[in-house]
């Protein structure tokens, strides 16, 4: 008997390691964290710095999102395979405009590929990246001048972009619109607070009318203002206004926190410091090339 | 009597979500979109094709047993009726995906060929068409991806308990899935060539 549990549990491990090592055999995908990320330690620290300078600028002018990736390897997968699991982890680009862009450099493959947001097929047609790899970024990489393909390679990018019809950057509009956006949440707020939090709470008495309420008015205003904090903070007072608004009894505070839907939506565009993807898809557009 | 109205709908909200019916409703319509988007790239493709095929003549006119293939493996694809509908047949589906396969191996030996005309190499109108291709390819084995991963979801959802209840009264099938279409080519080793001068192959690791 003991035997048994004994092999079981080696069968165990060995099934776990090679789990394990089935999982280490692709490369994974570091967290995005800058617009440029350099593994091979490639790019000093005042090339990665004007790179990151001059995308961040060119989000915020033109509100396309691109991103480089350098690395020594993708193999066993090709660079396509890679580069696919890639965008679907960064999500470069804006949500709905589906406007990034990712250069990937494989540096010890000697390959290289630009992968292309939906919203950008037109921009950037495959035939139009696999010139700027063929024409601009690969003699560059031919003569060992890994910062200057990528340089030029991106300022293609960007020029191409710049000619394509997209909407103006995130930043302009929320600023315009911030205001009224917390004024009509306010007013809505203090709506569904008092109308519908009696009627939920008389249907579906205090706890879950309460529950229901936050809920409510967290939904709203995540459809109305778009952004998932505001949504979350008005559920949970709405919850909370609904809970305590004029009744008996005492309820432990534990139920919270239920206000509020989740769910995608664009939002997080690195101003300052971090930097994340914005929700843009990808379909497998682009082209790769080689060195 | 209106509190016990407000209870038996949200119960019933609640066990139709339980069992498993709305996400399958959801699944189905990830599949369907999934599917269109494959269609969608394999249309592109075979768009593609007259133009290749008449570049590739303008150079290399005497590959006629080529041409002849690339040809009618795109008449067999377009002589399927690629509808939406066809993931629900899955006799239509093989013999889809056998048509598709069919037109992949004659554009890679008409590109083998073309490896063989320098001057069709390096014309621009060619190189397009090739960047076009390859893209075209790779947007069709993201597309499949996505399907084979939705198609995945739907029928592991519709095939565990208590799901599998939901889906016998609805009689919901499994949907088929694609077949690994180039088995014998992944048996085959892979060939290396020594064209370049070596490329500094360390897999980094």
């Amino acid at each position: 008997m003991r035997a048994l549990i004994r092999s079981f549990g080696i069968l165990a491990l060995v099934l776990a390691s090679a789990a394990a090592a089935a999982a280490a055999d692709e490369v994974a995908v570091p967290p995005l964290s800058a617009r440029v990320t350099d593994l091979t330690g490639t790019l000093n620290a005042g090339q990665l710095a004007s790179l990151e300078t001059e995308l961040r600028a060119f989000e915020q002018k033109k509100g396309s999102q691109i991103a480089v990736l350098m690395l020594p390897s993708t193999q066993p997968e090709t660079i396509e395979q890679y580069s696919i699991r890639v965008a679907d982890r960064w999500k470069i680009g804006r949500a709905k405009t589906d406007d990034g862009v990712i250069l990937i450099v494989a540096k010890n493959d000697h390959k290289v590929r630009i992968e292309v947001g939906y919203g950008l097929e037109g921009a950037i047609p495959d035939v139009v990246a696999n010139r700027v790899i063929r024409e601009v970024i690969a003699p560059h990489f031919l003569a060992n001048d890994f910062y200057g393909g990528i340089r030029d390679g991106t300022q293609t990018l960007m020029k191409l972009i710049n000619g394509e019809q997209l909407p103006p950057p995130a930043q302009a509009r929320t600023q315009s619109s911030a205001g009224i956006d917390y004024q009509s949440l306010f007013v809505i707020l203090l709506v569904v607070v008092f109308v519908a939090g009696g009627v939920l709470k008389a249907m579906l008495g205090r706890v879950f009318g309460s529950v229901a309420t936050g809920a409510a008015a967290g939904f709203i205003a995540w459809v109305l203002a778009g952004a998932l904090g505001a949504a979350a903070i008005a559920g949970v007072v709405a919850f909370l206004m609904a809970l305590t608004g004029g009744g008996r009894g005492y309820y432990p505070g534990g139920i919270g926190g239920v206000g509020g839907f989740g769910g995608g939506g664009g939002g997080g565009f690195g101003g300052g410091g971090g930097f994340g993807g914005g929700g843009g898809g990808f379909g497998g557009g682009g082209a790769s090339g080689s060195w | 009597m209106r509190r016990i109205l407000a209870l038996m709908l949200a119960a019933v909200t609640l066990s139709l979500s339980g069992c498993g019916y709305n996400d399958m409703q959801r699944g189905d319509e990830q599949i369907k979109a999934s599917w269109s988007e494959v269609l969608n790239q394999y249309q592109r493709r075979a768009d593609l094709v007259p133009n290749l095929v008449n570049t590739v003549k303008g150079f290399a006119a005497q590959e006629q047993q080529v041409f002849i293939q690339v040809t009618e493996a795109r008449a067999k694809v377009g002589s399927i009726q690629a509808t939406p509908e066809l993931i629900n047949d899955p006799a239509a589906f093989a013999k889809f995906q056998q048509a598709q396969a069919g037109l992949s191996s004659a554009l890679s030996r008409l590109l083998v060929v073309s490896e063989n005309y320098p001057q069709l190499k390096s014309d621009a109108n060619f190189r397009d068409l090739q960047a076009q291709l390859e893209g075209t390819e790779n947007r069709i084995a993201v597309a499949r991806n996505r399907y084979i991963k939705a198609v995945q979801e739907y029928n592991t959802l519709i095939r565990t308990f208590p799901n599998n209840l939901t889906a016998m009264a609805f009689s919901y099938q499994v949907k088929p899935n694609f077949a690994v279409e180039n088995e014998k080519a992944l048996a085959a080793p892979p060939t290396v060539s020594f064209d370049k001068p070596a490329a500094p192959a360390a897999p980094g690791k």
